[in-house]
């Protein structure tokens, strides 16, 4: 989905019935059944919250502008990269438009993509809780669980529309002033134009995949805390001392347990036949870790005085 | 327990080891206005925390609307509206949009009335002017009224606000002071904690003080002023002679004051006490008969003033 789509519809949803006749006052009738747990209008609501706020829609576009900038310095420059030069699957932009968007999530993967992550899961809990909204929602009552599930169900949204509004200007873009041509893949074989899409939606997948085990960590930190900007820096700092890890080879024994491990495994996608392994294992892994903090998160927050 | 809107038995609270609430039993009859009383830090705002299941208690048992605190909270709090330390909204939305987010976080409500609802809410504190302008564009007191909207979204059967009337201007003071009234009349309880004692004086039906996590006093306001007693005060010239006739009547308490003289009626008739200073011809320029105020009754109480318990 991309974020045009959410804001789109989510406008068009909220649009209350505006010359609805006014013939009653509001008055419902004393609610005596218990009430109903349904999540979705406040899904709906937390979706425009998010996705219409001004720093969301600033982080995504300097996600874009990855894509474009990228497309825009190959244009202007004289010659192609030589193969090797640059970013990896930077040289084969030259063979298919469509690795602009493959060039642009890789250069995002290591800082810039988890970047916009934690800011956006950080910001879920403990963004409410510096605001005082969280104990206003609490009364409403939005229910603990419920609004820990709708907030952590956004953040997830938000780790599949990040990576995909990159993939989806890079592909435009990059098809538009380099060509939709056929492409060698990895394992040497020809790849249709059409064959290169899905392979970048699966690209767009695995990394989206790879942010949910520190999007996991974000919301867990973000119950800890009422400052926001703490929960950020504390999460974009694991993800950050993780990729440290896992390059001191010292530390082996260690590096299949760690949330980025897997971030770059994803050239496999790009072989024919798709060789499955490193999607699986990572999707284990970041299951793993989604399973763990965001357990930790709901012992966490269903518990905690809210004094904010 | 059933026959009241809200109530607490034993209810203790720590923070370390410090004890916030000592063991505080409150008891709201529905339809009462009942002013919660108190110096600041001696834990009315945590009592209504834990009454609205943002704080735990660590021992103690509540209840409001006749269920059973924190189990039940989910059945009781759609029928309670509350504002609690302060209104708070997100500063990027308007005042529509901060309302209808909090409705939609309530399962219970319907969506269908919901802008009708929003509406209403935003004309009973007079904010309809300002219902699209961002709620950071707002001034304390719109936002003090944004607060109370946001409690009227649908009808309750129980308000809780705290500090009601914060940031108001004269105007909008008199006006939650009618909106409280108004609420009341129609049998919604209320419970307005408050440092402002003639505010409470002038609309509560009960009347309860905290002091340093202990609940001091609790009661109607007619008990509450029951024990308080009546003052007289008469302005005259001729000071020892009033100081003399008033003594010799047996009221209480006669000071001498700065061309006058005041004292406890205890129970006298307040037109004895004029007849006697006009037989012995003590010269009365003025003759007032008032209630020990509540603030002074506060004061006797709580044996503080304003200052922060430690």
């Amino acid at each position: 989905m991309s974020p045009v789509d959410t804001s789109a519809t989510g406008r068009a949803a909220d649009k209350p019935p505006a010359d609805k006749p006014a013939d009653k006052p509001a008055v419902e009738p004393a609610v005596d059944k218990p009430p109903r747990v349904s999540g979705g209008r406040l899904l709906r609501s937390e979706v425009q919250l998010v996705f219409r706020r001004r720093r969301t829609v600033a982080l995504l576009a300097a996600l874009v502008a990855i894509p474009v900038l990228i497309a825009v310095a190959l244009q202007l420059s004289s010659g192609p990269p030589a193969p090797g030069d640059g970013p990896p699957f930077l040289d084969q932009v030259a063979q298919s438009g469509a690795f602009v968007a493959a060039t642009s999530i890789v250069v995002a993967i290591p800082l810039f993509l988890p970047l916009t992550i934690a800011v956006v899961a950080g910001d879920s809990i403990a963004g409410e809780a510096s605001n005082g909204t969280l104990r206003y929602l609490l009364l409403a009552p939005a229910g603990r669980t419920r609004l820990l599930v709708v907030k952590s169900a956004v953040v997830l949204l938000f780790c599949v529309v990040a990576p995909a509004a990159m993939s989806l200007v890079g592909l435009v873009l990059g098809n538009l002033l380099f060509g939709a041509a056929d492409a060698a893949g990895l394992s040497g074989d020809v790849l249709t134009s059409g064959d290169l899409t899905v392979r970048i939606g699966l690209l767009t997948l695995y990394a989206a995949l790879s942010m949910v085990g520190l999007a996991s960590v974000g919301i867990f930190v973000s119950t800890v805390t009422d400052v926001p900007v703490g929960a950020m820096a504390t999460t974009i700092v694991v993800a950050v001392a993780s990729q440290i890890l896992g390059g001191l080879s010292q530390l082996d024994w260690l590096h299949p347990w760690l949330l980025t491990n897997a971030w770059l495994e994803f050239a496999d996608l790009l072989r024919s036949p798709i060789v499955w392994d490193s999607f699986v294992s990572n999707a284990i892994l970041q299951g793993g870790y989604a399973a763990v903090f965001l357990t930790l998160a709901w012992a966490r927050f269903t518990t905690k005085d809210v004094l904010s | 327990m059933s026959d009241l809107a809200v109530s607490t038995a034993g209810l203790t609270k720590k923070f370390g080891s410090q004890t916030v609430l000592d063991s505080v039993d409150i008891a709201v009859p529905h339809g009462a206005v009942y002013g919660f009383l108190g110096p600041n830090g001696s834990g009315k705002t945590t009592t209504l925390r834990i009454l609205l299941g943002l704080a735990s208690a660590d021992s103690g048992t509540a209840s409001i609307l006749g269920h059973d605190v924190p189990r039940q909270l989910a059945q009781a709090l759609p029928d309670v509206g509350a504002l609690v330390e302060g209104p708070a909204f997100y500063p990027y939305l308007s005042g529509t949009a901060n309302l209808a987010r909090l409705d939609a976080a309530d399962p219970t409500t319907d969506p269908s009335t919901r802008a009708q609802r929003v509406a209403n809410a935003l004309h009973r504190v007079g904010l309809t002017a300002a219902a699209r302008k961002k709620a950071k564009a707002y001034s304390l007191g719109m936002k003090q009224r944004l607060g109370i909207a946001s409690a009227l979204l649908r009808p309750r059967s129980l308000l809780v606000l705290d500090e009601p009337t914060n940031g108001l201007d004269p105007q909008g003071t008199r006006e939650v002071r009618a909106l409280v009234r108004s609420l009341a009349d129609d049998g919604t309880t209320v419970v307005v904690s408050s440092h402002l004692l003639a505010e409470v004086e002038q609309i509560c039906s009960h009347v309860a003080v905290m002091s340093r996590g202990r609940l001091v006093a609790q009661g109607t306001l007619a008990e509450f002023r029951d024990e308080s007693g009546v003052v007289v005060r008469v302005d005259t010239p001729d000071v020892p002679g009033a100081l003399a006739t008033m003594a010799g009547l047996g009221l209480a308490d006669v000071t001498p004051g700065d061309a006058a003289v005041s004292a406890r009626l205890d129970g006298h008739p307040p037109e004895t006490v004029v007849a006697a200073l006009v037989r012995a011809d003590v010269r009365v320029r003025s003759f007032v008969v008032q209630s020990e105020s509540l603030e002074e009754r506060f004061v006797a109480i709580t044996g503080e003033g304003f200052d922060v318990a430690g």
